[in-house]
């Protein structure tokens, strides 16, 4: 028997939408598996109180202090550099030689995995620089981590602002740098601000790297350069250890509430920037 | 009229990617007189409109050879303040452009970026630009709403607002009206006519009705070359220069 | 003029911050870790499955073949999924179910690792354990997770090489009255083709670059694993595992073990680049 086109799509497109069904469902498995066993664990005093005997009791406040610490500090680097390589890539400059370098670095740096940055970050800034364990060590190796993102993103952000904003812009008498912060990084921002949010993301959920820069102390941090344990860290700790699963199920879902909130400023600050093209 | 040249162009000629798109012009703009710029597309003369202002600087691959002297010195010396240039010969796009803020700060840019910062100056201009381009009476009540809401004639009107608030002593218009309805073409010729006591107006045009109608002398462009160049009148009623002709009556282009 | 020179050297300076740091990440990681590669012979790190650091044995041949197997199943699963899900958000889904599937995709970017480490050992051990037998702990459990893991990436960006075909091609086929599938397998995928490759090739990097949630499944044996239920230690949770307490020769091996990652991806990132250069090229001359 001859398969007829017709059916062979009917089978195929019923396999694709069977894949495509068992993704969304492994989604939200995750999500509500965590949350299932976290939420009931999560209370005022477990976000606002010290972890007692290495995690097993109290809560997870210097954790959430010091992944507020970490990430803040490496997007606050990250995101100028970021937005600065892009206008000059983009508005400074035409494509040549450099350029093809600085894309080339952007996407190399793009590919290493975490845990080489987690490396470099502990010869060069933790043992070299003398930085020891650190806030500023982790949010140092963070801003490089997450360097490429915002180049990336407002990259696709500025090339998405129409030429002519531009020759309005010189044409009404602006220097190229009024041109760049009043009119291109004005109607770019929705999609800086995307890509700025994601790298927070990117920030929270990183674990190896900021492991071997940022080290686990349990307690408060009282300088940038005190050691911090993030909270995906400290759920490692909790969970691989096994020293207290009620504990690692809680701070899961602090993180995954977190990531799901991020992912939402992201999609609005996207249909935003969506909106303002069209 | 010969001594109060606005701008003399002297053998000038434009290229991009080593392509001549501008051809050795030779021509002088007077103040208070409106020059139209007619000709069949590819003839350079946006190319010469742009030129006026420096706009061409944006395209990486222009270069150029000769003169354009304003104010007795070329504006191609390494020594012009390129900005002040700009707002001194103001430009009008063919397409509406509005940028993606309110109607006062589209009008108010300009003055902005050339730092005036008191809001008793800026309120100012930005009345006296929309006066100039007959906008006014529309628009004042809603001068903080995004200036996208307005209609297509309105927003070239803004955007012609926007370049008189600068008080510039030249007006360089790019096909202002090929985007638009009878009724705003009309009112912006209005505009253009009372402008001309106090400005130099360039205006490309592909339509040579508006050129007969609203200029006072006129190119005519082919290729990259200025082929005539006379009062209005006599360019269309008695063109020196059989191609002039063949364009005016509709053979080509 | 001046001061739009100044702005311009300043932006140049900063603009070389990315290229900077690849070098020193480079320099350093490289500085650390190829001494110990030339004094125990390239032979013997990278040939020998003997990993015993107290007594200065340094063999990471086992890893190696962990992390490539690991990989090797997770792009199966990756890429099946990801082109699956690619397709259908491209082809088959109508608007309104587009704009749920693609932000959950991006939700399953945003998790982060060692949550997909912990469910793999809180749900999926135990039941490879059960039902396929082993410790759980295996080949299979990590390329599972790990194929989840890089499902997003080789999504998104074959959803954008799949979008960048021209539209022409697509209602060509359909006039000529192909169904919606010939056109999608022949016409789409086909002119596609080289972009889901360099898709797949970055997928798999960022498979073998994992490091949390392997550690946390793959089960970090150090003998050769001889079938997919065996445990196995990858190359990057030799380093994470061992970075905590490791000094002297034994912390410049593990430097050493990142050189070996480092080289991987950058070959495979290579690969990926030159590939979609290439496609970006022939779409151009299109």
């Amino acid at each position: 028997m001859k398969i007829t086109p017709a059916a062979s799509q009917r089978f195929v497109v019923a396999f694709l939408w069977l894949i495509t069904s068992i993704t969304l469902l492994v989604l939200l498995f995750i999500i509500g598996y965590i949350l299932v066993h976290g939420l009931g664990h999560i209370n005022w005093s477990f976000l606002t109180e010290s972890s007692r005997r290495m995690g097993r009791e109290g809560g997870i406040f210097p954790m959430i202090v010091g992944t507020i610490l970490v990430t803040g500090l490496a997007v606050i680097i990250a995101a100028p550099v970021g937005v600065l390589t892009t206008i000059y890539l983009t508005e400074y400059t035409r494509e040549g030689k450099l350029t093809s370098i600085i894309r080339f670095g952007t996407d190399c740096l793009a590919a290493i995995p975490s845990i080489i940055f987690g490396l470099f970050g502990f010869v060069f800034f933790v043992v070299v620089l003398r930085m020891g364990f650190s806030i500023i060590s982790g949010a140092l190796t963070l801003a490089i981590m997450v360097l490429p993102t915002i180049i990336r993103t407002s990259e696709e952000a500025i090339r998405a602002v129409p030429k002519s904003y531009r020759e309005v812009s010189y044409g009404l008498g602006s220097t190229r740098w009024q041109m760049v912060t009043k009119v291109v990084l004005k109607s770019a921002l929705p999609g800086i601000g995307t890509g700025i949010v994601l790298s927070i993301g990117r920030c929270i959920s990183e674990t190896a790297a900021v492991m071997l820069t940022a080290g686990s102390a349990l307690r408060m941090p009282d300088s940038p350069f005190a050691s911090v344990r993030t909270l995906s860290l400290h759920f490692y700790i909790l969970s691989r250890e096994g020293i207290s699963m009620e504990n690692a199920y809680a701070t899961a879902s602090v993180l995954i509430i977190t990531i799901l909130v991020i992912n939402v400023i992201a999609y609005l600050l996207m249909r935003r920037l969506a909106a303002k093209v069209r | 009229m010969s001594d109060n040249a606005k701008i003399i162009v002297d053998k000038f000629s434009a290229f991009y990617n080593q392509a001549e798109v501008l051809r050795q012009i030779e021509l002088s703009i007077y103040s208070k007189e409106r020059l139209a710029i007619i000709g069949p597309a590819n003839s350079g003369k946006s190319t010469f409109l742009r030129s006026l202002n420096r706009l061409n600087d944006l395209h990486f691959h222009f270069s150029h050879s000769g003169k354009i002297i304003f104010d007795e010195k070329d504006i191609y010396d390494n020594t012009v303040d390129v900005p002040s240039l700009r707002r001194r010969i103001g430009m009008v796009y063919a397409v509406p452009a509005p940028l993606p803020c309110s109607i006062y700060d589209n009008v108010a840019y300009g003055p902005k970026v050339s730092g005036i910062k008191s809001r008793s100056k800026l309120d100012e201009l930005v009345e006296f630009g929309l006066k100039k381009a007959v906008l006014w009476d529309e628009v004042k009540d809603r001068l903080k709403e995004p200036a996208m809401n307005l209609s297509g004639g309105q927003q070239q009107r803004m955007c012609l607002a926007r370049v008189l608030a600068l008080q510039p002593e030249v007006l360089l218009l790019d096909e202002p009206c090929s985007g638009l309805d009878p009724i705003s073409t009309a009112k912006i010729e209005d505009a253009m006519l009372e402008l001309k006591s106090s400005y130099a107006v360039v205006l490309v045009t592909n339509n040579t009705k508006q050129a007969a109608r609203a200029s006072d002398r006129t190119a005519f462009f082919l290729m990259g070359q200025l082929i005539e160049l006379s009062r209005t009148d006599e360019l269309f009623t008695n063109p020196a220069d059989e191609r002039t002709e063949a364009y005016i009556t509709g053979q080509f282009g | 003029m001046k001061q739009d020179k100044i702005i311009q050297i300043a932006l140049t300076i900063v603009a070389l911050s990315a290229i900077s740091s690849l070098v020193l990440i480079t320099v350093f990681v490289f500085k650390e870790g190829l001494p110990i590669i030339l004094r125990v012979g390239a032979k013997d790190f990278f040939l020998s499955g003997d990993w015993y650091p107290g007594e200065g044995k340094f063999g990471i041949m086992n890893m190696i073949i962990g992390s490539l197997a690991v990989t090797a199943g997770a792009i199966i699963i990756g890429a099946v999924f990801g082109l699956g899900c690619a397709v259908v958000l491209t082809q088959f889904a109508p608007r309104q179910l587009v704009v749920i599937l693609k932000p959950a995709i991006e939700v399953l970017a945003g998790i982060p690792s060692v949550v997909y480490g912990f469910i793999g050992v809180v749900v999926l051990v135990p039941l490879v354990r059960e039902y396929l037998g082993g410790p759980g702990l295996s080949i299979l459990t990590s390329s599972i997770v790990l194929g989840i893991m890089v499902l997003p990436t080789i999504t998104s960006i074959s959803v954008d090489v799949i979008q960048a075909v021209p539209k022409s091609y697509r209602d060509g086929a359909i006039a000529l009255g192909a169904t919606r599938w010939q056109t999608t397998h022949m016409v789409i995928l086909k002119a596609a083709k080289s972009g889901i490759l360099a898709a797949f090739i970055l997928g798999m990097g960022r498979a073998i670059g994992e490091t949390m949630a392997v550690i946390m499944v793959a089960g970090n044996a150090l003998e050769l694993p001889h079938s997919i239920l065996d445990p196995v230690r990858t190359l990057t949770s030799n380093i994470a595992l061992e970075m905590g307490y490791a000094a002297g020769e034994h912390r410049q091996a593990l430097f050493a073990t990142g050189v070996t990652l480092f080289v991987i991806i950058m070959i495979l990132n290579t690969i990926a680049l030159t590939i979609s250069r290439r496609s970006a090229g022939k779409a151009a001359k299109k």
